[in-house]
């Protein structure tokens, strides 16, 4: 996507509806239905490597790996972040720092043995 | 009083009220749900044993389930893109679809529940079953709050339509950051414990 398109996109949801960007919302258009099938193909990816029995933490790699993935696209088309005002993407990065040690935490306590021994 | 920025953005954040509103409740959502992403991960380690997902749950139908949850997030978002065309009965065609959408996903979660129960497999049963009820109760109910209030803008909300188009357009945006963060959850939640 270009920077043009993306201060196009910014704009628009500044300003609200003007049929100004008429061709803008076809484009968007176009790109929901892509991700929808990119979305389709992950889903049932994901579906035929669980059936392949892999290893545990292979396993689990490729299936957090697949729904980042789908996450992402989601995130960055449907929720529109990909021309998201820089306000909004420091209040989920801050998120995301918070998330990642609400993770990481107990299993850093968990690799020390505290909590099963 | 009139609230205000639903129209108009505020200069400091660049963002209408409701935008940046929306967002800040997803964020605290991101941590609600990342607290029982976190137990499963403690738990899950801390077991001699783990099951895997699909030797107790139904993955066929939970397939068809996060296929039905994400066409929903793309007639959110179309029902939205409608409504940036002006195109009023598109909109109400799309929003439908939607929450009839969110009506399937409960239903078919609902024989899946079932089913559990029929088979004497309960919350209490073991610690798999705690966080699969625990995790997939709290989405189901984001779910049915999603479709409360996209049936508010079909219904009752929609004559904001006409009075202020762009703001009801803002409105009907809003509601779908929340459904596409309900299907964004799901996406992790189908293979987390269905799939691992």
């Amino acid at each position: 996507m270009t920077s043009d398109h993306a201060a196009g996109v910014a704009s628009e949801h500044a300003t609200g509806i003007t049929s100004d960007h008429a061709a803008d919302i076809d484009r968007h258009v176009k790109i929901y239905i892509s991700v929808f099938v990119a979305l389709m193909v992950l889903t049932i990816v994901t579906v035929a490597i669980s059936r392949f029995h892999l290893p545990v933490p292979i396993a689990v790699a490729v299936a957090l790996l697949v729904a980042t993935i789908k996450g992402s696209l989601v995130a960055c088309y449907f929720m529109h972040l990909i021309s998201e005002k820089k306000l909004i993407l420091a209040v989920l990065v801050l998120t995301a720092v918070f998330f990642v040690a609400l993770l990481t935490l107990p299993a850093v306590t968990h690799s020390n043995g505290y909590w099963i021994h | 009083m009139d609230i205000p920025y639903t129209v108009e953005v505020r200069r400091d954040t660049g963002l209408t009220n409701g935008k940046i509103g929306i967002w800040l409740f997803l964020a605290s959502e991101v941590m609600l749900f990342g607290a029982l992403f976190a137990s499963y991960i403690l738990i899950r380690t801390g077991a001699p044993s783990w099951p895997r997902g699909d030797t107790i749950l139904n993955v066929p139908l939970a397939t068809v389930n996060t296929i039905v949850l994400i066409t929903s997030s793309v007639t959110m978002v179309m029902a939205w893109a409608s409504l940036m065309r002006h195109r009023f009965g598109t909109f109400r065609i799309y929003m439908g679809t939607t929450i009839l959408l969110g009506c399937v996903f409960l239903v078919i979660k609902y024989f899946e529940y079932s089913h559990k129960f029929h088979d004497g497999l309960y919350p209490g049963t073991n610690n798999f079953l705690a966080l699969y009820f625990t995790l997939t109760g709290l989405h189901m109910l984001h779910v049915f709050g999603g479709m409360v209030v996209n049936a508010y803008f079909l219904g009752p909300g929609a004559k904001l339509w006409k009075t202020n188009p762009v703001w009801f357009t803002n409105r009907v945006e809003n509601s779908g950051l929340f459904w596409h963060f309900v299907d964004l959850v799901w996406i992790f939640l189908f293979p987390t414990l269905y799939l691992l």
